[in-house]
């Protein structure tokens, strides 16, 4: 009896992989433990093993095909009884399907026109803002946890050791309180660091120096000593990962006066806003996503493009409410906009880009025109970015407000592992859809 | 302190190394921090300095001899007990005084305080006020001399309460891998706030402490400027020499509390009497200068100049103005 292997989720974001090598041919026998295959994913190269014995009777994905959806059949075992699983992780759903995005419509706050673009996905567009930066000014450098021979944790640092080698493309042991302390003090003494953490959740090993070094420094010298320096990595939920990998560090950040934090949606948002980190002589939190890395996007070509710290983007034009969101969640407030769109509710989308300093005016421009309000972060509620959005849309805009403003947010719970209960914890088109229909 | 005592004998047989002039100088240092020590407690009775201050006196020998080894453009970073660190370093006494009165001319305009100063131009890195940090931090300052491929050196101090930080152990792995230019710097006063170093340490000699990361490390009688600078230059030369990372445990004492609000009943009066009068590091240089013929003139004339720059330090620190109400809001960041 004929078995189907198929294709593994080997990462808890894995959607998709190429299927990089066959190591066994049709005629082969095999049995449990063998490995069959490569398959190259979001994070890594991992090999597949085969769980059960038999033989080949099929290879139905030829080598090199790239983009194999999670669970497609790729070969087929005569004389097995069980499907071939892969061995290292034991995953047994594949990971949800990542927001469908909308492409954006017409954008009424002018970035400035870069002319031609072309589809890059975010984690392209990351890779290329350090490389293009790394090659304009050789005080930037990027240390982190396996960005150098493993190429990145989430292959976001592919083939710039081999560009910059390995005085400018540093492995560090997994010390982040260590490493990120040695960075800043790098920074003082006028180095441009680009810090790594594999994920923002691991750096608050590093809070201490983030927040008192880094960021206090220029204030407690007198002005003297600058601290030019990025934080950069996945902040926020990834998927399946548990409460410890899943939170979302922006409110934390953009707490602090002496930080910058930047918050990338796009692929244009991730290149031309890390271009401008780098740059910036301050210390950058540059919150990313790891569940966006893989999305593509339109992205310009042109050699200079970077974008401002500080300024919002509206992503879509709407006269009847705004929405505020930033990273992630601008997926989400634009797949929103479009169910209210088929209801007869324009909602202006605002992707904030940066937290701190935030573009509160652009936030008040729009709410004038639309009197009402809602927000959206994956975060928590408490003291949150919406909560701090919603006062200072109320102290620049009270009068026009037409109803309270409503937040939408990740339930106040450390992130449950099983799927249905993430699920209810994180925001989804429908509550933004729903929070909007309570105030229109 | 059977090794401390080796190490001062071996500090005797080199100090032909140290001539005159340089002894002459580190006691004119060792003085003016010790009298600016001083000063600044009498300034803080009186209410002038707030917060929390930390004195130096008793340690002064560790910096100097340093120091003394220590070459243009090494940089110096240490924990919040930093006066003595910065004069040593060539910082002027007015602005360090004027800091810790929080005055506008201050080395941080009045808005760093006594743990928090620094100076680009004299590579002072500061003035650090969290337990530890300034140990990852002066890694990094290491790692900037490695990367730029120039021949600088880290002189990295912490006390022996820092000696158990985590950070310090991450520092350790990381200067060893990468081969940093750094100089570890235990200034082992005997006692982290009221903790006596064999409570809170299971390490018995923290010289040992980088042995596991095959950093090499010397215990050093800190008392003694000449065995100091001995053991500096040993250290800072390998370091410059691109062989990685060196660890002093230089043993000292301080005569006063952890800071202005410590009673220090956790040790005895005759304890601290017994270093003060036995082991004093200045009653040591002079010793040794007297040895060798220096006049009583040559030291009035020292103590003299010393008090005066002090004296000068302190008028300026309560003449110069509060800083401007605008400063608040200035250098949160980078404009531009």
């Amino acid at each position: 009896m004929a078995t189907q292997i198929l294709m593994p989720a080997l990462s808890p974001t894995m959607t998709e992989g190429k299927l990089a090598r066959w190591l066994k041919a049709v005629g082969d026998s095999v049995k449990a433990g063998d490995v069959i295959a490569e398959i190259e994913t979001d994070k890594a190269t991992m090999e597949v093993e085969a769980v059960d014995e038999g033989t080949i009777t099929a290879l139905l994905i030829p080598e090199g095909t790239e983009g194999v959806a999670v669970n497609t059949p790729i070969a087929e075992l005569s004389g097995g009884t069980e499907m071939a699983r892969p061995a290292p992780v034991p995953m047994a759903a594949p990971a949800p399907a990542p927001v469908v995005v909308a492409a954006p419509v017409a954008a009424p706050v002018a970035d400035k026109d870069w002319g031609e673009t072309k589809p890059t996905t975010v984690r392209e567009a990351l890779r290329d803002a350090m490389a293009l930066e790394m090659r304009r000014d050789g005080d930037v450098f990027l240390l982190g946890e396996e960005v150098a021979q493993y190429q990145g944790a989430y292959k976001i640092s592919q083939g710039l050791l081999d560009e910059f080698g390995a005085k400018r493309v540093i492995d560090t042991p997994i010390t982040e309180h260590g490493f990120a302390g040695m960075a800043v003090g790098a920074a003082l003494n006028g180095l441009k660091p680009i810090v790594e953490f594999m994920t923002f959740n691991f750096a608050m090993q590093a809070m201490d120096h983030i927040i008192n070094s880094a960021a206090k420094t220029l204030y407690m010298s007198g002005g003297q000593m600058g601290c030019p320096i990025v934080f950069r990595g996945p902040n926020g939920a990834a998927s399946r990962v548990g409460a410890q990998h899943s939170q979302c560090y922006a409110s934390w950040y953009a707490h602090v006066p002496g930080l910058k934090v930047v918050a990338p949606w796009s692929s244009a948002d991730s290149k031309g806003l890390l271009r401008a980190a780098i740059r910036d002589p301050n210390p950058i939190i540059f919150l990313e996503n790891e569940i966006l890395y893989g999305q593509t996007f339109d992205c310009p070509v042109d050699e200079d493009f970077i974008l401002p710290i500080g300024k919002a983007k509206i992503e879509r034009a709407g006269s009847h409410v705004t929405i505020v969101a930033f990273s992630i969640m601008v997926g989400v407030a634009m797949e929103a906009a479009k169910v209210l769109a088929e209801q007869g509710i324009e909602a202006e989308v605002i992707n904030l880009r940066s937290l701190r300093p935030l573009d509160i005016d652009t936030v008040v421009a729009s709410v004038k025109k639309t009197n009402r309000l809602v927000t959206i972060e994956e975060g928590w509620p408490f003291a949150g970015i919406g909560a701090e959005v919603v006062m200072q849309v109320i102290e620049g805009a009270f009068d026009w407000l037409d109803a309270p403003p409503v937040r939408v947010h990740g339930k106040d719970v450390p992130l449950p592992y099983a799927a249905n209960l993430e699920k209810l914890a994180l925001p989804q088109p429908s509550w933004v859809v729903e929070a909007v229909k309570k105030i229109v | 302190m059977a090794q401390a005592a080796e190490s001062r004998k071996r500090g005797k047989t080199k100090e032909a190394a140290v001539n005159q002039p340089q002894l002459l100088d580190a006691y004119r240092t060792m003085l003016l921090i010790r009298r600016f020590e001083e000063k600044a407690g009498q300034l803080y009775g009186m209410g002038l300095i707030g917060g929390f201050c930390h004195l130096y006196i008793g340690q002064e020998a560790v910096v100097t001899g340093m120091q003394m080894a220590a070459g243009e453009g090494d940089q110096v970073i240490t924990s919040y007990r930093d006066h003595g660190h910065m004069l040593a370093a060539g910082m002027e006494a007015r602005g360090v005084m004027a800091e810790l009165t929080g005055r506008s001319g201050g080395y941080s305009r009045g808005k760093g305080g006594s743990m928090h100063m620094f100076s680009k131009e004299r590579n002072f890195f500061g003035g650090h006020g969290i337990v530890g940090a300034q140990v990852s931090l002066g890694n990094g300052l290491a790692f900037s001399n490695w990367y730029r491929g120039n021949d600088r050196v880290s002189l990295t101090y912490f006390g022996d309460g820092a000696s158990n930080q985590g950070q310090v152990y991450e520092s350790f792995n990381l200067a060893a891998m990468l081969k940093l230019p750094v100089v570890f710097i235990i200034e082992n006063n005997k006692y982290g706030m009221g903790t006596a170093v064999d409570r809170a340490s299971a390490s018995h000699d923290l010289s040992k402490n980088g042995a596991p990361w095959g950093i090499p490390g010397i215990k050093v009688d800190g008392m003694d400027v000449v065995a100091v600078r001995e053991a500096a230059d040993l250290a800072i030369s390998t370091c410059r020499a691109g062989k990685g990372p060196y660890l002093l445990e230089v043993e000292t004492y301080r005569y006063r509390g952890h800071s202005m609000s410590d009673p220090a009943r956790y040790r005895t009066r005759e304890e601290v009497q017994a270093m003060r009068t036995q082991h004093d590091c200045i009653e040591n240089v002079r010793h040794k200068l007297e040895a060798i013929g220096v006049e009583e003139a040559a030291f009035r004339a020292i103590d003299d100049e010393v008090k005066g720059i002090v004296q000068d330090a302190a008028d300026f620190a309560q003449t110069s103005p509060e800083p401007d109400e605008a400063e608040l809001w200035t250098d949160i960041l980078v404009e531009g």
